[in-house]
């Protein structure tokens, strides 16, 4: 290779690795300091740990109740997903076939919520007059509201691309509307059904403003709540932080959403390309 | 046949969830957000614009938490555009090896919860034992060591900062997205006619970016007008009210029992976000016409 080529690829490459540690290094400084003790973990150094500590983690997941906030964000993650992926494709499918003037106006309706920002306050007065403030079905039922406008804009322009033959043969040969429906579109649907589920479990999960104003029971909170409730308690105790702690409870709460992330990362990408390249 | 294929009702649960939980708040909030309606007492009266006319005071709270939401928006999107858009042209044409390896790593503090992000930079930024005060006086930069967090002028560039950290990853995956579909031929064209590669960025990739950069602007906007959790967990507003946003003042608001204030903050956001929302419409429309 040429030389002045080899140094711009030298270069490229520095950079590249560069801006991969910094993005790394935070992590890092997590799971070093996770396993350490509490003396150690006192400045969150990235040294590394003397002996590892595994105790840390049974303490947190004990103090933290990290197992009841964690079946809470699975509950609340994939029971939205479930519900809101559902009612996003249903509406995505009669609006996208058949155009008439009021689905036009519906859609447009729908895809207005993927920019109006939540207004919190009034939203606690309607959670409390539906009886859902504080509740667990609550949080599910919120969570899938808000991730219909998105849904139902990324579906829409995936039902208008299959072919409308398949339908109108179902309908011929006196296939519900329903019928049709679940056992012809649904499947098709599969590629987006995924992408948009995906895309809302890391949204809910790594939700932390609605917990925050809805949920009051501890009982209730998700990971995300326990653990920042974890940290300020932590930097309150009568002897200082215990880094160690809140390194391996942090680490802990985002071991989902980094598992869910690699296994996902094709549905992810694969939004990104149908939802902001080809819109 | 359109009619009885394609029934309305099937929309039903959708619209009725989104009118619930979505519309009918905002749709209320207008309508409160000229009361004195608060937690002290079950009558709520109408008080024309006073609401509105505190909110616009320049010398309130409120005004201040809409100046640093402004300011953090305007420079996350420009810090996250450019560096996005800087690791996007190096990972596809300057880095062939280990490309991918990169693409995850600098992708993965996107997915980390914000709440998590906030508490590792806590103590990142500590001024007295945090790692990056730590790292500048050790290659001698100790001049350059900051109080972070509560030095009201640089706090706010501080969640700035992390915000960055964590969000250019994210930007510049969809920035890939865009330019591994422009065809290479046409760079091979301008490199004949002798382009230098600064001419062939300007003319040829900037242009044909442009709809997925309209998109990540858009994106990067509706995220920073809403910023939450990371001013709440790095410094709660604080010191004074030098980060306060917009969501921060209206959480402290409800908390103070303010509904009427708090709601006439958020339905002036409301209204800035319909104008938004006609802009993203149009973004994105634009970008499936090409």
């Amino acid at each position: 290779m040429h030389p002045e080529r080899l140094v711009r690829a030298a270069i490229n490459n520095l950079l590249a690795s560069g801006a991969g540690l910094i993005a790394l290094a935070p992590i890092y400084l997590l799971l070093t300091n996770a396993f350490k003790t509490k003396l150690d973990a006192d400045a969150m150094s990235p040294a590394l740990p003397g002996s590892l500590q595994w105790d840390n983690f049974t303490t947190v997941i004990d103090q933290g109740r990290l197992v009841p906030a964690f079946l809470n964000s699975a509950l609340y993650a994939f029971g939205s997903t479930i519900l809101g992926v559902l009612l996003a494709a249903l509406a995505a499918y009669v609006l996208a076939r058949h155009r008439s003037r009021l689905h036009r106006v519906i859609y447009g309706l729908l895809i207005i919520g993927i920019a109006l920002p939540t207004n919190y306050v009034t939203l606690i007065k309607v959670m409390q007059v539906t009886g859902l403030i504080d509740t667990q079905i609550g949080m599910i039922v919120l969570y899938a509201a808000m991730q219909i406008p998105f849904d139902v804009f990324l579906m829409y322009a995936f039902v208008g691309r299959l072919p409308r033959e398949l339908d109108e043969a179902a309908f011929i040969d006196g296939c519900s509307p329903i019928r049709t429906f679940f056992s012809i579109i649904l499947p098709l649907l599969t590629p987006v059904l995924l992408t948009c589920g995906v895309l809302n479990i890391l949204n809910v999960w790594s939700d932390f403003i609605n917990p925050l104003y809805f949920l009051n029971s501890s009982d209730n909170w998700p990971m995300t709540l326990s653990v920042y409730n974890f940290f300020s308690q932590g930097t309150n105790f009568s002897s200082g932080s215990n880094w160690a702690l809140v390194s391996a409870d942090v680490v802990l709460s985002i071991l989902p959403v980094v598992v869910i992330y690699l296994a996902a990362q094709r549905w992810i990408l694969g939004g990104w390309s149908a939802g902001a390249v080809k819109g | 046949m359109n009619k009885r294929a394609y029934p309305t009702w099937f929309a039903g649960g959708a619209l009725i969830l989104f009118g619930v939980f979505v519309l009918l708040p905002s749709v209320l909030g207008l309508g409160f957000a000229f009361t004195d309606w608060n937690s002290y007492s079950t009558d709520v009266n109408w008080v024309g614009l006073d609401n509105f006319a505190a909110i616009f005071d320049p010398s309130s709270n409120y005004f201040s938490a809409i100046q640093n939401t402004v300011l953090f928006t305007v420079a996350t999107i420009a810090l996250k555009t450019v560096l996005g858009l800087a690791l996007a042209v190096l990972l596809t044409s300057g880095v062939r090896r280990l490309s991918y390896l990169y693409r995850a790593l600098i992708y993965l503090p996107a997915v980390l919860p914000m709440v998590a992000v906030g508490i590792v930079f806590k103590s990142i930024l500590n001024p007295d034992d945090g790692m990056l005060n730590l790292a500048l006086r050790f290659v001698g930069l100790g001049g350059l060591a900051q109080q972070w967090l509560t030095d009201i002028t640089l706090a706010l560039w501080s969640v700035i900062g992390v915000d960055t950290w964590k969000g250019a990853g994210y930007i510049m995956v969809i920035l890939i997205a865009g330019l591994l579909v422009i065809p290479r031929d046409f760079y091979e064209a301008a490199s004949l006619d002798g382009a230098s590669s600064w001419q062939a960025f300007r003319y040829i990739t900037l242009p044909l970016l442009r709809p997925v950069l309209a998109v990540t602007t858009v994106l990067n906007l509706l995220y920073g007008l809403r910023v939450f959790d990371i001013v709440y967990v790095l410094t709660n507003g604080g010191p004074g009210y030098a980060t306060s946003t917009v969501y921060t003042t209206v959480f402290d608001s409800f908390s103070l029992g303010q509904y009427g204030i708090g709601t006439a903050l958020s339905s002036v956001f409301v209204v800035v976000g319909l104008l938004l929302s006609f802009v993203v419409l149009r973004a994105l429309s634009r970008s499936e016409e090409t």
